[in-house]
């Protein structure tokens, strides 16, 4: 009895280790077929930012699963796309540990950040590294202006945005007294300056500039002393989960002035922190509506089935991806020294825009579009060409 | 005069607040000389118990008088047993290691929180039910609502129950032998354990009502709301002097009107050199003079009474 159960173990364990070892070499096969291909994302996943990091990620991990569904050739051989994602928490100081990880982890190139604060610091390690850097959503004027050749963004910038919306406010709200609230960060502070240049420039006048910070919950002291000098347009430079409490504080201290923000607010997440205060609120978005986009419709039905409500950025990820997939392919190689003059000089039809680069890595042409809360969700009020506002 | 007013009253909703927050460390203080920087989570976990039941509740037809007290009673338990549960996991089989040894676990437990309340109730922001009619009063042109006249008649109300239950109850009692000599407490028959669980227990139920105050306040509840609020509590109850129960409330009021008065002034008096973006430095400036020249804090006793 027992020696006939040892038998069987025995055998067992055989056929184990003979598949085990067939395994093996049909792995080893395919990983000599198959090239990998690495790359990196990086976005807040957890903190007061954690909706939209998510966003970010199920954008790009979306534009990397189809990919790998197509099935793609890169200089002859079959692709396989990895995502490597990566928490940098919003904060300046992770982001730069993060960047350093994703260097090391020798990936193609880099889906990120997702904040101006982070990708700032970030960008000087992936040029060091050779390793291209898209930006989905970085919108700060000086995330393209320091020069690294590696550094790309998908979305119009503060200047161009800040111009659109401090134009709108001033000439089309006619706001005549604006008072400005920003979050300090390298987005929300560079946005609010651009703003406030386009509102004078265009006759309205600066009453008030207070700040908070990205954590905040609490802005009944500074919608106090903004009050007193009896503003009739608030603009705030920052996230929504600044901005949606902030509309609701300023309807409840009986503030009786417009409230507008940037791309950073322009969230369902926004109106549901609001509540019935999101009503009439302005925020601007570069790019035009996404259902006006040809693919755009298909695009979010797809992405909605699979992770839900589409936060803010997962679009321009999700095209960040496919933009550099593009530019390897047209290379012949996912080494980064050989495909970033191609991303350079691409020219790709994305969900969000068609997507060409200037000289400094920003988009090129593209449109601005200001957008109202209207019945609970925001309606497309008006699209601006971003050239006309950049030659400011 | 009127912005003053408001002001005033903007420092006072967010101090009574923050003086509900830092009872629950203070008492944790007083007894075991622990700092419980989990506590801060526990107010996030009853918020978000609070939301789920009453949006689950409401779902199911619930009339919102009926369902607001059940979902309170029910959150207030659930952060009771977690109160029970982190001490009795955390921080009690380590009452006798050195004193640094608990505080990491303390932040230890309030990471493994923040992570958990992640994984169940996700990244997105949860938005409070409005109720009632939250209507406006406003009287010599400073604004307040309903909401944050209860909010601050409840804390006001919470903070006295809980001096009677410290300074005239056999409960109160053993809790203030304890903090003065635990191994005479327990010669004397005190079961320091269920005391030093109670108190726990007593700290969480107000971190889910104070959890209840901010959803309602600011009509939101997120994983991440406890960290902030716990830090700025533990200042509250630095500034009053950790371990002293009217310290806590003390300090709970005086930072909520240093910040907002902070925020509003600041800008100003220092002809706009000073934004209201130092309104974080501000408070912590006033925090740093306090414990210069009383080290123990406001109303703290003098550090020779404990260890």
């Amino acid at each position: 009895m027992i020696s006939h159960f040892a038998r069987s173990l025995s055998l067992a364990a055989a056929t184990l280790m003979l598949l085990g070892c067939g395994k093996s070499a049909t792995t080893e096969q395919n990983a000599s077929a198959d090239l990998v291909v690495r790359i990196g994302a990086s976005a807040p996943l957890t903190g007061p930012q954690a909706h939209l990091g998510k966003d970010n990620e199920n954008g790009a991990r979306m534009a990397i699963d189809d990919a790998n569904a197509r099935g793609i050739d890169i200089g002859g051989r079959k692709v396989h796309f990895e995502l490597i994602s990566e928490d940098d928490q919003a904060d300046p100081k992770s982001a730069t540990i993060v960047a350093q990880k994703l260097a090391d982890d020798k990936v193609s190139g880099v889906i990120g950040h997702m904040n101006s604060g982070t990708s700032i610091p970030a960008e000087k390690i992936y040029s060091d590294n050779g390793i291209p850097q898209i930006s989905p959503s970085a919108t700060a004027v000086a995330y393209t202006a320091q020069g690294f050749k590696t550094a790309f963004r998908v979305m119009a910038n503060d200047a161009q945005q800040g111009h659109v919306l401090g134009e709108y406010a001033a000439k089309n709200l006619g706001a005549k007294n604006i008072a400005v609230i920003d979050d300090r960060t390298a987005y929300g502070q560079g946005l609010a300056d651009e703003f406030i240049k386009a509102a004078q420039a265009n006759g309205a006048q600066i009453v008030a500039h207070e700040y908070t910070n990205d954590k905040a919950m609490d802005f009944t002291a500074v919608l106090t002393a903004v009050k007193s000098k009896k503003p009739d347009l608030l603009f705030y430079g920052g996230m929504d989960a600044q901005g949606g409490p902030m509309a609701k504080q300023l309807k409840a201290l009986q503030l009786d002035a417009k409230f507008m923000t940037g791309d950073g607010s322009k969230t369902p997440e926004f109106i549901k922190l609001a509540g019935a205060a999101a009503e009439g609120a302005y925020a601007s978005l570069p790019g035009v509506p996404l259902d006006k986009m040809p693919g755009g419709k298909a695009f979010s039905g797809r992405f909605v089935a699979k992770y839900g409500p589409i936060q803010l950025y997962a679009p321009y990820c999700y095209d960040a991806v496919n933009v550099m997939i593009a530019a390897m392919q047209k290379a012949g190689s996912a080494d980064p020294e050989k495909y970033l003059a191609a991303l350079a000089n691409i020219s790709y039809d994305g969900v969000t825009a068609r997507i060409q680069f200037d000289a400094k890595g920003d988009l090129k042409g593209g449109a601005i579009t200001v957008y109202q809360v209207q019945h609970g969700t925001w309606q497309p009020l008006y699209t601006m060409a971003a050239n006309s506002a950049a030659a400011h | 005069m009127e912005i003053l007013l408001q002001q005033i009253i903007n420092g006072l909703v967010q101090g009574s607040i923050y003086a509900l927050v830092a009872l629950g460390y203070t008492m944790v203080y007083g007894i075991l000389g622990l700092i419980n920087f989990a506590h801060g989570e526990v107010v996030m976990v009853g918020a978000m118990l609070v939301l789920s039941s009453l949006t689950a509740m409401l779902g199911w037809g619930v009339p919102p008088v009926l369902a607001l007290p059940i979902s309170v009673m029910l959150a207030i338990t659930g952060c009771m047993a977690l109160g029970y549960g982190i001490e009795r996991i955390a921080y009690r089989p380590l009452r006798h290691a050195p004193r640094l040894a608990p505080l990491i676990t303390a932040i230890g437990v309030s990471i493994v929180l923040q992570n958990l309340a992640m994984m169940i109730w996700g990244r997105d922001y949860h938005s409070f039910p409005q109720l009632f009619a939250n209507t406006t009063h406003s009287f010599g042109g400073a604004v307040i609502n309903d909401i944050q006249i209860i909010i601050f008649v409840m804390a006001v109300a919470i903070m006295a129950g809980l001096m009677v239950v410290v300074h005239h109850t056999r409960l109160g009692r053993a809790m203030r032998a304890i903090a003065e000599n635990q191994h005479a407490a327990q010669l004397m028959g005190v079961d320091v354990n269920r005391v030093i669980s109670i108190t726990f227990m007593l700290g969480s139920a107000m971190a889910a009502v104070a959890g209840l105050m901010v959803s309602a306040n600011y009509g939101l509840a997120h994983y991440y709301m406890g960290f902030l609020l716990g830090l700025k509590a533990f200042t509250a109850a630095v500034l009053g002097g950790i371990g002293n129960l009217r310290g806590a409330m003390l300090g709970g009021l005086l930072l909520g009107l240093i910040e907002s008065l902070g925020a509003g002034y600041i800008g100003d008096l220092s002809g706009g050199f000073f934004g209201s973006n130092y309104q974080d430095v501000f408070a912590f400036l006033v925090l740093i003079a306090v414990l210069v020249f009383r080290p123990s804090g406001l109303l703290g006793e003098r550090l020779a009474e404990r260890a």
